[in-house]
């Protein structure tokens, strides 16, 4: 499903990934472990699209198409999903106006016809009830002023809306105390299927307690040094990411 | 000949001073004004971004009669119209035979007549008083050629359900046309009443509006305002509002302007009376050359009173716009609250805004803030969006949209909001959900 090759970006001539490697499968969950600046946002963000990234080299394919050539909307066509670290708030747009657009803006990029109001209504009603979200905070305005777990929540909501081939989720458990995590992660779960995969971003293992993973890939110094099983992060839970460094250092 | 001398012209083949009443005087005063000051250049410092200077080098007609159909008036006319008072301006002329007046406590008639019969104390204590605040020949200009103006009376007590449309129609379809509608509404105690006041040119010659309306609000009066103006290219205004409450009352106002030409827009408030209140929103929407100039004027005269000030604008193309908010709190109005914020979006490299707040403060116990910012869309909104698969287009008038709604918020009239949200959404090619 994803296949990512030697990929190299930087910003503002700030190289952040040296040479990354990694195959998704359908029906796979990855995680992507590792210290704080080791380039974990950076790779969510080069796979969604961010602009601020330049990408020097490497190559993404997604489903046989090279993904770097799509522009952030056309990935999303593709079934691209990215969960913010930091979703923003977007003053005026009520999240259901936008969900509604973000649908059938989607449902037009595959040539398939606007879900009209009984239907969007049916569907929005539907993965509700699946992420456990309020229809007052949907009326609201687009994270404006919605709490941490909510925006993480609203985040989750819109996943399962667009029904993503491959997720990706960057930090999505930063800031959240532990039952928010409990209901962002039962969520995640409920979407999974062998169709689909999801690729988390983490820099604690607790999320993996409840999302458990095929792979984990510790990512160190814009380069994936480690991969392995969900043993993985228990190791990385108790020695810190102190042994992956010096591993790395000696290597080197 | 040109514009200028040909208005003055028209003004000496007027009757003036002679006349038996108090128009004379104030009209002939006005035209002293104007000849000594001019059309105001940009090295008056009011008009520094606003050039109007060309539009008085042409040629144009004055106060000519225009006569329109039924049909022609049906686009011009506002939804909801049906329930609503509507008053006509054609080039000016008020047009008793077009106009509907539906409320009872409303009383509409010359400014001519009312300045002799019962109300005319209330309009010689009331008119003119926008001059205290424009010291320039275009307001001068208009109060010239007063006599023409309309009287609005709102009885003490009267609810007017209905609202009252203002239309300033000016017919261009033979010639440059120069038009000077001019009113003056007295908001009775306890009264309430709602306006909404647009603008039209018919035709392709060129016109120029030149307009004043002056409103006394008394006790415990409730008064709504909104001006919208999306006249075409070639046609430009000049739009005093000016407001008087003279007692313990409230205001609020609405401006919107998706205006192709040039507009300026003079709001003054005074609040002139303890524990008055004030809301003064605005919004623009500017494209190719036009220009947008909002020159505000909050001026605290009394302790507690209470203003609220947002306006909001987003240009694109080669468009200008100019805000400038003076708040004068005077020495009298301690515990006055006076809030101003203007917000402004430039979406394109040639589209720019002058922003200017100005507060002038004598009074020592008093709570002010203003604020102003220029900036560009938000590039991580606008990627936050498109992340979700919304075309880059879309995301753009979604967020813009976003932008306005709060100002759109401050639309009482429903069917007005509805109707300017629509306008909003066609200029942003933004699908309203």
């Amino acid at each position: 499903m994803l296949s990512i090759h030697n990929l190299h970006a930087s910003i503002d001539e700030k190289r952040i990934l040296k040479g990354i490697n990694l195959e998704i499968k359908p029906g796979e969950v990855h995680a992507i472990m590792g210290p704080n600046g080791s380039g974990k946002s950076t790779l969510a963000s080069v796979l969604a699209g961010r602009e601020d990234y330049t990408v020097t080299d490497g190559s993404v394919t997604f489903n046989g198409k090279d993904l770097l050539e799509l522009s952030p909307e056309e990935r999303a066509g593709e079934g691209l999903f990215l969960a913010f670290q930091y979703p923003v708030e977007i003053p005026g747009l009520s999240t259901t106006n936008f969900i509604k657009t973000a649908v059938n803006e989607v449902r037009k990029y595959r040539g398939e016809e606007a879900l009209d109001a009984v239907a969007f209504l049916k569907l929005m009603k539907e993965k509700m009830a699946m992420t456990n979200i309020d229809q007052t905070l949907l009326s609201r305005s687009l994270n404006e002023g919605f709490s941490g777990g909510e925006k993480k929540r609203n985040e989750v909501f819109q996943m399962a809306m667009l029904q993503p081939k491959l997720a990706i989720l960057d930090e999505t458990d930063s800031g959240l105390d532990i039952d928010a995590i409990r209901i962002v992660a039962n969520g995640v779960n409920k979407l999974r299927s062998k169709d689909n995969a999801v690729l988390l971003v983490t820099h604690y293992q607790r999320l993996l307690d409840y999302i458990v993973p095929d792979v984990i890939h510790v990512l160190y110094n814009g380069q994936i040094v480690k991969s392995g099983p969900k043993e993985l992060a228990l190791e990385l839970e108790e020695r810190g990411y102190d042994f992956i460094k010096e591993q790395f250092k000696a290597e080197a | 000949m040109n514009n200028l001398e040909y208005i003055k012209e028209r003004f000496s083949q007027l009757p003036t001073v002679n006349e038996q009443n108090g128009l004379g005087v104030i009209r002939q005063k006005a035209f002293d004004a104007l000849n000594k000051m001019g059309i105001p250049t940009t090295r008056h410092e009011e008009w520094k971004y606003t050039r109007i200077g060309s539009f008085f080098n042409k040629e144009y007609k004055y106060h000519t009669a225009g006569t329109f159909s039924e049909a022609d008036l049906a686009p011009v006319r506002l939804p909801a119209y049906e329930q609503a008072n509507e008053l006509f301006y054609i080039n000016g002329h008020y047009s008793p035979e077009l106009s509907v007046i539906r409320s009872k406590g409303l009383t509409v008639q010359s400014l001519q007549e009312a300045s002799k019969n019962e109300y005319k104390d209330i309009v010689s204590k009331h008119l003119g008083h926008s001059s205290n605040y424009l010291k320039d020949g275009i307001i001068a200009l208009s109060t010239a050629f007063v006599q023409d103006g309309v009287f609005v009376h709102i009885k003490k007590g009267q609810i007017i359900e209905h609202p009252i449309y203002i239309y300033n129609i000016t017919d261009a379809r033979q010639a440059n046309v120069l038009a000077q509608p001019r009113t003056l509404v007295y908001v009775g105690e306890n009264a309430q009443v709602k306006f909404v006041e647009t603008f039209n040119t018919l035709g392709n010659q060129e016109s120029f509006t030149n307009r004043v309306i002056e409103i006394v609000v008394e006790k415990d009066a409730i008064t709504e305002y909104y001006k919208l103006q999306t006249d075409a290219s070639h046609a430009s205004q000049v739009a005093t509002t000016h407001i008087q409450q003279i007692g313990k009352c409230v205001t609020h106002t609405v401006t919107v302007s998706l205006n192709e030409g040039l507009v300026r827009n003079n709001l003054n408030i005074v609040l002139d009376e303890e524990y008055c209140e004030a809301h003064l929103y605005g919004i623009y929407l500017q494209h190719g050359q036009s220009h947008i100039d909002n020159h505000t004027v909050v001026d605290h005269a009394k302790p507690h009173c209470e203003s609220n000030e947002l306006y909001k604008g987003m240009l694109d193309d080669q468009s200008t716009g100019v805000f400038n908010g003076k708040i004068f709190v005077r020495q009298d109005a301690q515990k006055t609250n006076a809030y101003q914020s203007n917000k402004n979006v430039l979406l394109s490299e040639g589209a720019s805004v002058n922003t200017k707040p100005q507060l002038e403060i004598f009074a020592d116990d008093v709570k002010c803030s203003h604020g102003c910012t220029i900036g560009r869309l938000d590039e991580e909104s606008l990627f936050y969006l498109r992340s979700r698969g919304i075309t880059e287009a879309t995301a753009k008038s979604l967020l813009l949209h976003g932008f306005a709604v709060d100002i759109l918020e401050q639309i009482k009239l429903a069917p007005i909001r509805e109707y300017v949200d629509k306008l909003i959404s066609e200029r942003l090619e933004f699908d309203l959900a």
